[in-house]
């Protein structure tokens, strides 16, 4: 997924001279997970270099730079390091289109690297998506996958709206379905990481049908769309599992098709449950397919505590808790 | 164990409180032409005795003193002037409207009109402003229809803004004025960004960002500061000190001895400081700093030295928490007087016509008020409410779409 994100900023900065990288470490050193290596030498240092530690400095110089045309993409080091830069996304980059009532807009792409599985503790772990989810005015993208990866980011990179896009820092180096004894398994050979050389784009706000299936409806993004197939292989329930690729937009269809076809629905995401995004999907399928449904909506989440280092597999919903949730979605009454 | 003396707490407080005379004796006003002209390419090395001194070209009778006189042309005083006035005329006119009820909110620039009406004249029409809310002077210098503020400040059918924010809160990107929030300093690092951009693209714009001193103690004044001074953006960063900051003293911002200018000592980059009541001086100090930016010597921190002299807003009372004639006490007095004999005293104006134009320019925004009362006062006119769901996105995605099909507009 690496590879396919720095060919989609490869690519983005070779059609465009408008696209800019900055971020802490994104320069010479192509930043600490590499998605940015090698682009300083072959586009130039103005074009992707290193920021001060200012987080509320780098998105505000962003927004700045979308308000005059250009089209930054500004890294986050760590999503956890985000906050000091949220008053920045929430009361600027989320509301100048509005408030100006179109006169400015900041089409700005914040890549952040995000969730667990990697034992980074508290500060490494994070999946806050539902704080930019709950924020009217932003886009909030996280891709399972190299393929979508890499055609997200160019979408983003195209959109014409601030865009956060979460980058599932488990799957940087291969799938993770969530049995973390095994041998890390790498991106070779799977079909998802057959990634074109060119431009592609991937709209935002269209889910993937992970697996089709016809017995239940499994909702999830990012790391866990691996966990959710894995669980549904476990158990042998024949479980549609879609891939919501984006939260704003959410493709909303997509989910009540398949609710409505299931009458089941497991919703998996690695975020501490309350309040989490998954609140939100089952207020959604409540209100759309409440009479379509068998049994009562299961969310599977991380708890509701910070993300604890020795008990990082206590905590991240892997695929026994999903497995136990769709056993109990498909118990008759 | 313990310290002898014991620890105290220090909670600074002002020189005088209501009930008690105005009390400036401890603001050290430099003579008028005092502070030294550095040359606009100087080394930053050899400015940092700027941030100490004050930047002064009107003396006490008006004359037009020191290294710093612009010498700019008469039409261009008198224009200045005009704006200023109108500023004034506007401010007043639309607090009396507030006070009517015909709006929530207003906000007056009174006792800093010199300065948004001096940066407005100095830069030019691609620059961007990145205002503070006491910057109409910058729209006023530059012809902004009275009618669109007056419009939006009554958020009616005709509002630029189509009713999506507070009065005054502006946005007007054709006048180099950019959108305008209740947030403070969150815009400075965009004007910053804006500045990068236009050196990225090898442009030849440069910015203008702009904070109170109350908010210099904000995350995002330091931030910008670094940002700019670490990529020399081509910015002009300001800090309009008015002495208040709703009702917490300047003191609560930064202690007296040093000065906010000297902030920019740290970051490595000139720090100059105005007196912001005279209208030639912030005008000079304004095109050194925009030299120097154009020049690829980066950014400028001007600390503009004035007064508030009314309330915050609508919704504060001043004298609850300063003296009652403290704004008259200020010992650089106001800037349109100081503009006003500056012109007198240069055979270029006269009472009768500043009286004439005092008189011109109230009928000017009175009309202007009528204009858009007719329109329809806050309330009494609004755009469809329709329009409420547009500007989310470029495009309204589903929910918008379902929600307003819900609302029935």
């Amino acid at each position: 997924m690496i590879q396919a994100l720095n060919s989609a900023l490869d690519v983005a900065m070779a059609r465009d001279p408008d696209v800019l990288i900055f971020g802490e470490d994104v320069g010479y050193f192509g930043g600490v997970f590499r998605v940015t290596d090698g682009l300083q030498a072959k586009h130039g240092l103005q074009r992707c270099f290193d920021a001060p530690i200012a987080e509320g400095g780098i998105v505000a110089a962003a927004i700045g730079m979308s308000a005059y045309g250009l089209k930054p993409v500004a890294e986050i080091q760590f999503v956890d390091y985000i906050l000091p830069a949220y008053d920045q996304l929430v009361s600027e980059a989320a509301r100048l289109r509005y408030r100006s009532n179109g006169d400015f807009t900041a089409p700005l792409v914040v890549r952040s690297p995000y969730g667990g599985g990697i034992f980074g503790g508290q500060t490494h772990s994070q999946s806050p998506e539902a704080i930019f989810a709950h924020v009217t005015g932003l886009k909030t993208v996280i891709p399972s996958t190299p393929h979508d990866a890499k055609g997200l980011l160019l979408a983003a990179i195209d959109c014409a709206d601030p865009v956060i896009f979460l980058e599932p820092k488990r799957l940087y180096n291969g799938p993770f379905d969530g049995d973390h004894d095994r041998e890390l398994s790498t991106w070779a050979g799977h079909a998802a990481a057959e990634v074109p050389e060119g431009h592609y784009t991937i709209n935002l706000g269209e889910a993937a049908i992970a697996r089709e299936g016809s017995d239940a409806t499994v909702l999830a993004y990012g790391t866990m769309v691996h966990v959710a197939l894995a669980a549904v292989e476990k158990t042998g329930i024949d479980a549609e599992v879609i891939d919501l690729r984006s939260i704003v937009p959410l493709d909303i269809d997509t989910i009540v098709t398949s609710v409505s076809k299931t009458g089941r629905c497991v919703i998996v995401h690695e975020a501490s449950r309350f309040g989490g995004f998954g609140g939100e999907l089952s207020a959604l399928i409540q209100e759309r397919c409440f009479y379509y449904l068998e049994r009562p909506i299961e969310r599977v989440a991380g708890w509701d505590t910070p993300y604890p280092h020795a008990f990082e597999w206590d905590y991240f919903p892997g695929p026994s808790r999903v497995g136990a949730a769709l056993r109990r979605v498909m118990e008759t009454n | 164990m313990h310290n002898e003396p014991r620890l105290s707490l220090h909670i600074p407080e002002p020189a005088a409180r209501p009930g008690d005379e105005p009390n400036f004796s401890g603001i050290q006003i430099p003579s008028a032409g005092s502070t030294p002209k550095p040359p606009v390419d100087a080394d930053e090395r050899s400015l940092r005795d700027m941030p100490y001194g004050l930047v002064r070209v009107l003396d006490d009778d008006g004359n037009a003193v020191g290294p710093w006189d612009p010498a700019l042309e008469a039409d261009t005083l008198r224009m200045a002037l005009r704006a200023m006035m109108l500023t004034r005329a506007f401010d007043n006119r639309l607090f009396r409207v507030h006070r009517q009820g015909k709006t929530s909110f207003y906000m007056k620039s009174a006792g800093e009109e010199a300065i948004s009406v001096a940066q407005s004249l100095a830069l030019r029409s691609g620059d961007m402003c990145f205002p503070t809310y006491r910057m109409l002077g910058w729209l006023m210098a530059r012809g902004y229809p009275l009618l669109d503020l007056i419009n939006q400040i009554f958020s009616n059918a005709a509002d630029p803004l189509q009713g999506k924010q507070l009065p005054i809160l502006y946005s007007a990107k054709e006048y180099g004025f950019y959108s305008l929030s209740g947030n403070l300093g969150t815009r400075l690092g965009h004007a910053v960004g804006w500045a990068m951009a236009s050196a990225y693209k090898n442009d030849d714009r440069i910015a203008l960002g702009v904070v109170g001193e109350g908010t210099t103690a904000e995350g995002d004044f330091h931030e910008a500061m670094t940002m700019a001074s670490v990529y020399r953006a081509p910015v002009i960063l300001c800090v309009t000190n008015n002495q208040w900051a709703i009702s917490s003293f300047s003191g609560i911002a930064s202690v007296g001895q040093t000065t906010f200018a000297a902030k920019a000592l740290a970051y490595g980059i000139p720090g100059l400081r105005v007196d912001g009541n005279d209208f030639l001086a912030v005008w000079a100090a304004t095109r050194w700093a925009e030299q120097r930016a154009r020049l690829n010597l980066g950014p400028t921190l001007i600390e503009m030295f004035t007064y508030r002299a009314e309330g915050h807003s609508t919704s504060d009372d001043p004298t609850r928490y300063r003296p009652l004639h403290e704004a008259s006490a200020w010992p650089l007095g106001d800037p349109v007087d100081r503009l006003k004999s500056h012109l007198v005293r240069a055979d270029l104006w006269d009472d009768a016509s500043h009286e004439a134009l005092g008189r011109e320019l109230d009928v000017e925004v009175k009309t202007a008020v009528k204009q858009a009362e007719a329109i329809g006062t806050l309330g009494k006119s609004k755009p469809p409410v329709s329009s409420m769901f547009e500007g989310v996105f470029a495009e309204p995605d589903w929910r918008l779409v379902e929600q307003r099909r819900e609302m029935g507009v």
